[in-house]
């Protein structure tokens, strides 16, 4: 595909320019332990659920976290929602620290909404389309004066055009896609500046799914919205999001532009999540065995050293790195624009920039 | 060779208080041993009731015509006790959402020997030996007899769903679903497991998913259904990488290739929704969300038609759409009658 006039993607976004800019929401030092029961051999036991993770978001971006289940990434997003509050680091909104008052939560979620994952469970099914939407305005700002011409805004804004055909109608009476486009509506009804979304389009059917992505894009192209899209799904990253960051066991091992870690993974557990996707190609797919350990149990040194395929065939141990795998844990990882991955085999130094050779260490 | 399964002019009706909503409107499929057929297709197009209909799985209201030849022999023309002898035995199926079928407060040994106590397939005293046997094949160990399901991931409680289907050593299993909502590792584990069952066993698999790139994947053909109808069938790689209907396209299309530059910040779906199965539109069902309709599909329906036919008429390809078909406009309906 090849072109001589400027792709315009490509051009700078208004409000980004190249990462100097603070970001609109980040995550310092991140974590989030629980107590849980018992651990194995006595004594308490805590799930580190999220175990220090710097994370960016930056105005007019689209971030996608993705991982497998228990990867901590939803309780991520609940944290940056304010939903949940870290037992160690901070959240900045634009650069300042959230505060968990209830005046400031409340003002606080007006500019950073969440999109949850099943429009079928998150819809009131006894309240009209113009309800669902309103609710969020009448907590906020009480009766306004303009509350019917903001919900019809917000509708339209959804996709849902003319937004009169839908005010009246109950969810059972829309499909999943208009559901997903309701609920969405109702975040945008208060104008936020970032949207965090867990699993957006998971319970839709395949050829809407692609309807309800579009909207996220446009809705970053139009409004400028930032968002931060919690999922298992790579390909959804690929579709929509500008940087990607993978999680694995409370931590962010690889973090760059989508082109960077998708098309070119360094850390191992990302290619091998990458080679069994089913539309992989050629190459051997690296299935990993068993599944990812307890989060009560984070293993020592590297976490993902007992299921890391580099340290089972070998190369690890030829590029002298082994023991630091089984013995050292890689330093969290920092969240912003910079390619990084938090791996001894694949890092070039502490910071966790790529080596050369590994593939993305361009 | 005969034929595994053979299936022909399925149609399934539910008959609801107002009226009947034909859920299957004439399928067609068939599978020899060792055999993998994908059937894709989304919320509404019927492919899950194909699956529960060649077991005469669904509820009363459904009426089923046609015929479901397991082996020769046709399910819906069956006496209970054959039909009874046939489930578990015959063809067994992988629900989705299996992860929430395990009886909770029996172990899981129990569960796994059950179908075989209750079909006496395996004398008493082989049982555990058996199911040791099983738990290897689907990659647990022997040890997990005694678990329950609680102690258990997603995961490992679909590889035990497998393993109960696999019990009584059935010629035809059905997936329905069986790795959708596990993430993608563990779907690689359970695909691979299946592919390989079925080589090593010879067993014929159909399996039904609305993510044609696990069908393509794992599957030697696939059919795609809309509506009720299958509107492409062939060659699994060849329908999900080079779609003749502008549906499948679409379905293709809507899970990206990693590293494909065409979708890129440019997802693609497809606007509208599937038609309402009781009130379909006139012509061909697929028209008001085609983006390449012409006139003549608001009042033809298209039949299967071969894609890229050889000197005689035939191809491993069909698909339901004009553009498929011969050069100059159907003049039949269907049914083959005039329009």
């Amino acid at each position: 595909m090849s072109t001589t006039e400027t792709d315009p993607r490509d051009a700078p976004r208004a409000s980004g320019d190249g990462g100097e800019a603070e970001p609109i929401l980040s995550a310092r030092g991140v974590e989030v332990a629980f107590d849980a029961g018992f651990a194995p051999g006595g004594g308490k036991g805590t799930a580190r659920a999220v175990d220090g993770v710097n994370l960016d978001v930056s105005s007019g971006e689209i971030v996608a976290l993705v991982g497998e289940s228990g990867c901590g990434k939803t309780t991520l997003a609940r944290v940056l929602l304010g939903l949940e509050r870290p037992t160690g680091g901070v959240v900045l909104f634009e650069g300042r620290s959230m505060r968990y008052g209830s005046r400031d939560l409340r003002s606080y979620r007006r500019r950073v909404q969440l999109v949850q994952q099943d429009p079928t469970g998150s819809l009131n099914p006894r309240r009209t389309v113009y309800e669902s939407v309103a609710e969020g305005l009448r907590i906020h700002e009480g009766t306004t004066a303009d509350e019917a011409e903001q919900v019809a805004g917000a509708l339209s804004r959804a996709g849902l055009r003319p937004p009169e055909r839908f005010l009246s109608r109950y969810p059972h009476e829309l499909s999943g896609g208009q559901r997903q486009r309701v609920v969405i509506a109702g975040a945008l009804v208060l104008d936020p500046e970032v949207l965090v979304a867990d699993e957006p389009v998971a319970s839709l059917d395949a050829s809407v799914r692609g309807e309800i992505l579009r909207l996220l894009l446009d809705l970053r192209d139009e409004l400028g919205l930032s968002a931060l899209v919690a999922t298992h799904d790579l390909g959804l990253a690929w579709n929509i999001a500008d940087r990607v960051a993978v999680m694995y066991l409370g931590r962010v091992v690889e973090l760059g532009t989508v082109e960077e870690v998708l098309a070119e993974p360094a850390h191992p557990y990302t290619r091998a999540l990458l080679s069994v996707l089913p539309d992989a190609g050629d190459g051997e797919p690296v299935v990993l065995a068993g599944e990812p350990p307890d989060p009560k149990q984070v293993p020592t040194g590297c976490r993902f050293h007992p299921r890391c395929p580099v340290l089972a065939s070998g190369e690890a141990a030829r590029a002298g790195v082994a023991d630091l795998c089984r013995t050292v844990d890689p330093t969290v990882l920092e969240g912003g624009a910079e390619r990084r991955v938090a791996c001894h085999w694949a890092a070039a130094d502490a910071t966790g920039r790529v080596r050369p050779g590994v593939p993305g260490s361009g | 060779m005969t034929s595994l399964l053979d299936v022909r002019e399925l149609h399934v009706t539910y008959r609801a208080g107002n009226g009947d909503v034909p859920a299957v409107r004439g399928v067609d499929l068939s599978l020899d041993p060792g055999g993998t057929l994908g059937l894709a297709g989304e919320s509404g197009s019927g492919k899950s009731t194909v699956a529960l209909a060649l077991l005469r799985l669904l509820p009363d209201t459904a009426r089923i015509d046609g015929q479901v030849l397991l082996e020769g022999e046709n399910v819906l023309d069956m006496r209970w006790g054959r039909l009874r002898a046939v489930r578990w035995v015959g063809a067994a199926i992988v629900f989705q959402g299996a992860m929430h079928s395990l009886n909770p407060v029996r172990r899981i040994g129990e569960q796994i020997a059950e179908p075989m106590v209750i079909h006496g397939t395996v004398p008493a005293n082989r049982i555990p030996e058996r199911v040791a046997e099983l738990l290897g094949q689907v990659g647990l160990p022997a040890s997990r007899t005694r678990d329950y399901p609680h102690q258990l991931s997603g995961g490992q409680r679909q590889r035990i769903m497998i393993a109960m289907a696999l019990a009584c050593e059935p010629r035809l299993v059905i997936a329905d679903e069986a790795t959708t909502a596990l993430d993608v590792m563990i779907q690689a584990q359970i695909l691979a497991l299946l592919k390989r069952l079925v080589a090593e066993q010879g067993i014929g698999m159909l399996m039904i998913s609305h993510d044609l790139s696990v069908l393509a994947a794992t599957c030697d053909r696939v059919a795609v259904m809309y509506a009720g109808r299958i509107v492409e069938q062939g060659p699994a790689r060849e329908v999900v990488h080079e779609p003749a209907h502008p549906y499948a396209s679409a379905l293709s299309a809507a899970f990206p290739r990693i590293g494909d530059p065409a979708s890129r910040l440019a997802p693609r779906g497809l606007p509208g929704d599937p038609p309402d199965p009781s009130d379909p539109p006139a012509g061909c069902v697929f028209r008001p969300r085609c983006a390449v309709a012409e006139t003549v599909c608001a009042t033809v329906d298209p039949p299967l038609w071969p894609v890229d036919p050889d000197p005689e008429g035939d191809s491993a390809r069909h698909a339901a759409c004009v553009h498929v078909g011969p050069a100059r406009p159907l003049t039949t309906t269907r049914d083959g009658g005039a329009p």
